[in-house]
């Protein structure tokens, strides 16, 4: 296959330091390829696979940053293979390439995950209100685009556990991983808890079983985040403050009753029935989050607007 | 006797794309225990790359569309080859199939008025597409694959399926495979099997599908008796990125054209004006003036030619480079850098800017991307009845791109997405039904099993063989170059030759280290199925006489009338096991000319009333 691609510069050489081995053990293996213009590292690795090491096991699918798959340790910094581009590695120097440390090894750059679908079980569903007699002619429910943002934030996420492998919380800690769902899943809570249809209540489990406060906001799972999704200022931080006001507000819980926003208890939502939600509330009143007059959080959203939980815009 | 662990189902599907998940909802929602077998982790499968939309007329931006203008418009798409059934269920069923995805939790943008927000796509004469910017397939996958976790269907991932399994008279039993992470073989028994496995893609060099796509489920289906239909009708999209060239292949949205995006060559030409078809003239602008007034308001202009089938501007591009007025790097350019503001470019199409910014270092928001067609989408496949996805095989059922009918010769933008939503959940009532009915025992028989594990673990005990990457390269090599986007006798008849060299070589391969993640015995596994539908493709592209959608002919570069009312049926009459691995040899499948289904007279009235 390399040759049908034009080589950078004359025949320069690049050394791939990749890991090889299973649960019980291995070593970092150099594998000295040619360099070829605009290639990233799953490209590389493909040609390992392809002309020296045709058993090397890593996780691809899209080649394109869409489904995260190919997440590994690059040089040491959890990264998509397939969108980091050789070229913005150091020059001339040996590209090392190992597994995520967090999650177990099934064999070289592959490790078993299925923590993360576990987790993702344990989450209370989706559960919409019920429609409007305006929407039920309408075919659909009726969202203002403003209002769906905040959740099409989280739902930009690819699954590729890249937040979960550098959260220290887990990473260096095992015993933590009974009690603690990890960034991805505070943003899919976050964006169940944001969502301006969904009527379940998921944060005494946040806190009692899913280890929310075990976060200390060290924004770790942003920065490694492909899909620059704000993870811990706009769904850890946010969810942080629901739960406090959950627990300590009467403000909160009050403003709740008025808006008629009332969540359900991980009890109720257990014995999951449409039935169930609220009645008809007004639309522009079912979008609104858990006001929170204690708090004003402002961040950058990409393309998006200011968020501010508290929905008045701050100064 | 070989080792391997059963697991006992009513219903199994095979694939966890958009329509494996949507068949395992619909068969779990009636009450049966359902499985879904995927190659890939849960939420990976090649539907999350689905950019554009999702197609069905809700009419929440054009209250004048309607069921029957969207599949007037699928039909004409398909140049009239679509079994015009499942056309019509498909734009029938399909408004309610998305307005259930947003109660499952999907969120697509909004109109004015709070409505899922719909978009222009190639072929659609109104604005269509429901999406969420351009990561429609995302939100399709992430919807279904939550709602399939709430429901309780039983997943398992990471697990290649190798052969179908059946009873004494032929209906399926059951299906055997392996993990993946531990080489560990396993047999499902099963009433009824749903095939959800998705494309065909990887067996030519550029293309847009992932490493799964490489035709499990139509040569599976193929190997147990099914018919296979109109396999030479490959969709090559128009816009796939074609620099550095480690990327090329991967889409670029057909969202770009809908959203104002055109195309130029190296003069900085709009030429797709100089390629309106005969058939679409009288609906397409023929300035360029008329063509922007319509992006606005589709009262006030006829569509800009950018916007026809995906199959005319696949084949207009290629004319362009072939005529030397290509990009430096052997594409075109499509630019919406001068078109729309670079904030509406990062809002509308997040995913493409991200993507050049950071595989090819460009700014789409202020330079043209360079783009050239790549293998995309087959619109031929299983021959299926259309309400409920059967195949010709009992028990057996299939729905999404593995199944074949739906979209004629040439498959519209948009309508991929709605099709695994409405056929998936055919096919899971089909299943579900077929099962709940089926009486007697389902059995199992060693022989097939062994006879697959066999075939599977082979390469291991052969030493100095093949490497199966460069068979992989070869194969891939050989289907671009002489079965590609324009065709011709003698090269289609040389590539006949080739798969059979090929097929011997795959027999000859030998494989180092063990059975766990073995990615060079996952891709040899894969290299049946390959090797199976390239040759489905090539002998029903030397059949099909004519040029027709997605299939183009060099030598007979003209539609022929009655090829337009026949698909070629491929099928293996006698099972055999020469092939590579044990399965049938490619030498023995067969294409048959068979009538496609006749159109009923009221439906036919909607093509006279069109212009």
């Amino acid at each position: 296959m390399a040759e049908e691609h034009e080589t950078d510069g004359a025949g320069s050489e690049i050394t791939m330091r990749l890991w090889r081995g299973d649960e019980t053990g291995g070593e970092f293996t150099d594998y000295v390829m040619p360099s070829v213009e605009g290639e990233v590292v799953l490209d590389v690795i493909h040609r390992v696979q392809a002309t020296k090491a045709p058993d090397l096991a890593c996780r691809w699918n899209c080649k394109a940053g869409k489904c995260g798959s190919c997440s590994a340790e690059i040089n040491g910094r959890p990264s998509l293979m397939c969108m980091t581009r050789m070229d913005t590695l150091p020059p001339g120097e040996t590209v090392t390439v190992a597994p995520m440390r967090t999650f177990p090894i099934l064999r070289d750059l592959v490790t078993d995950v299925s923590y993360n679908y576990e987790v993702a079980k344990r989450i209370p569903p989706f559960q919409p209100r019920e429609k409007t007699a305006d929407e039920v002619e309408a075919g659909g429910y009726r969202m203002q685009q403003i209002d769906v943002e905040r959740s099409q934030e989280f739902r930009k996420c690819i699954e590729c556990y890249l937040c979960q492998d550098v959260c220290h919380v887990v990473r260096d800690h095992e015993e933590n991983k009974t009690a603690f769902a990890g960034p991805r899943f505070f943003a899919r809570s976050a964006e169940l808890e944001m969502h301006p249809l969904d009527v379940n209540d998921r944060r005494e489990l946040l806190q009692q079983e899913q280890g929310l406060s075990k976060c200390n906001i060290t924004k770790c799972c942003t920065e490694v985040c492909p899909e620059h999704i704000k993870i811990t200022d706009n769904a850890i931080i946010p969810l942080k403050e629901r739960v406090v006001d959950a627990k300590y507000d009467p403000v909160a819980w009050l403003g709740r009753k008025i808006l008629n926003r009332s969540k359900r208890t991980p009890a109720e939502a257990a014995a999951t029935s449409p039935a169930t939600g609220p009645a008809a509330v007004q639309p522009s009143v079912a979008v609104r989050g858990v006001p929170s007059p204690h708090h004003s959080i402002e961040v950058d959203s990409p393309g998006t607007t200011v968020i501010s939980i508290d929905e008045t815009p701050s100064a | 006797m070989a080792e391997y662990e059963t697991h006992e189902f009513d219903v199994i599907i095979v694939g966890a794309g958009g329509a494996g998940l949507r068949a395992a909802i619909e068969a779990r929602s009636r009450g049966l225990s359902t499985a879904l077998v995927c190659k890939s982790l849960l939420g990976k499968a090649h539907t999350v790359m689905a950019e554009g939309g999702v197609a069905a007329a809700l009419r929440n931006v054009y209250d004048e569309d309607s069921w029957q203008v969207h599949f007037r418009d699928t039909m004409r798409g398909g140049k009239m080859l679509n079994n015009w059934r499942m056309a019509q269920l498909h734009a029938q069923e399909s408004p309610d199939r998305v307005r259930e995805l947003e109660d499952w939790g999907a969120l697509f943008d909004r109109t004015k008025d709070g409505l899922i927000l719909q978009r222009d796509f190639g072929g659609h004469r109104y604005a269509r597409l429901a999406h969420i910017g351009d990561r429609t397939g995302l939100e399709l996958i992430r919807t279904l694959q939550q709602k399939a976790v709430a429901d309780g269907i039983e997943v398992f991932m990471e697990l290649k399926v190798l052969r179908l399994l059946h009873d004494v008279d032929g209906t399926v039993s059951g299906l055997v495979g392996y993990w993946r992470p531990s080489g560990e073989f396993v047999v499902f028994k099963a009433k009824a099997v749903v095939m959800a496995t998705g494309g065909v893609g990887k067996s030519w060099t550029y293309t847009s599908n992932s490493w799964e796509s490489t035709g499990d489920g139509h040569a599976m289906s193929l190997w147990a008796g099914a018919d296979l239909i109109d396999m030479e009708c490959v969709q090559f999209h128009p816009t796939g990125m074609v620099w550095p060239l480690s990327v090329r292949g991967i889409l670029v949205t057909e969202g770009v054209r809908g959203d104002g995006g055109v195309l130029r060559n190296s003069e900085g030409k709009r030429f797709m004006f100089d390629y309106i078809p005969p058939m679409f003239a009288a609906e397409t602008a023929d300035s360029e003036d008329e063509g922007d007034k319509w992006y606005d308001d589709h009262s006030a202009g006829r569509r800009p030619p950018e916007l026809l089938p995906r199959d005319e501007v696949a084949r207009s591009i290629n004319s362009e480079v072939k005529a030397g007025r290509g990009s430096p790097h052997g594409g075109v350019f499509l630019d919406i850098a001068t078109r729309r503001s670079a904030e509406d470019i990062r809002r509308r199409l997040p995913s493409m800017y991200h993507q050049f910014k950071e595989l090819a270092g460009v700014d789409i928001t202020a330079e043209a991307m360079e783009v050239g067609p790549t293998c995309h989408y087959i619109m031929g496949g299983v021959r299926v009845e259309a309400d409920t996805a059967a195949t010709t095989v009992a028990g057996l059922f299939a729905a999404g791109e593995v199944a074949g009918g739906m979209h004629g010769a040439n498959r519209l933008g948009g309508n991929s997405l709605s099709d695994l939503l409405v056929f998936g959940r055919r096919a899971g009532i089909g299943a579900a039904e077929f099962a709940t009915d089926r009486s007697g025992p389902v059995t199992l028989d060693e022989g097939q099993i062994s006879e697959a594990i066999d075939g599977a673990v082979a390469p291991f005990q052969r030493e100095d063989g093949e490497n199966p990457y460069d068979i992989q390269h070869d194969l891939q090599a050989t289907m671009q170059s002489l079965v590609g986007i324009i065709r011709t006798g003698s090269e289609l008849d040389e590539a006949i030759g080739k798969l059979d060299d090929l097929e011997d070589r795959a027999n000859r391969v030998s494989l180092t280290g063990g059975r766990k993640y073995n990615p060079g015995w996952n891709l040899t596994t894969d290299l049946p199925s390959m090797l199976s539908v390239s040759r489905c493709t090539t002998l029903g592209a030397i059949n099909r006489k004519e040029s027709r959608g997605g299939h183009t002919r060099d030598d007979f570069p003209k539609p022929v009338a009655e090829m337009g009312s026949v698909n070629f049926v491929q099928r293996i009459k006698e099972g055999g096991t020469d092939g590579v691995g044990g399965t049938p040899s490619i030498r023995t499948i067969t294409a048959t000319p068979e009538p496609i289904p006749v159109m009923p007279d009221d439906l036919k009235e909607l093509f006279e009333e069109a212009t």
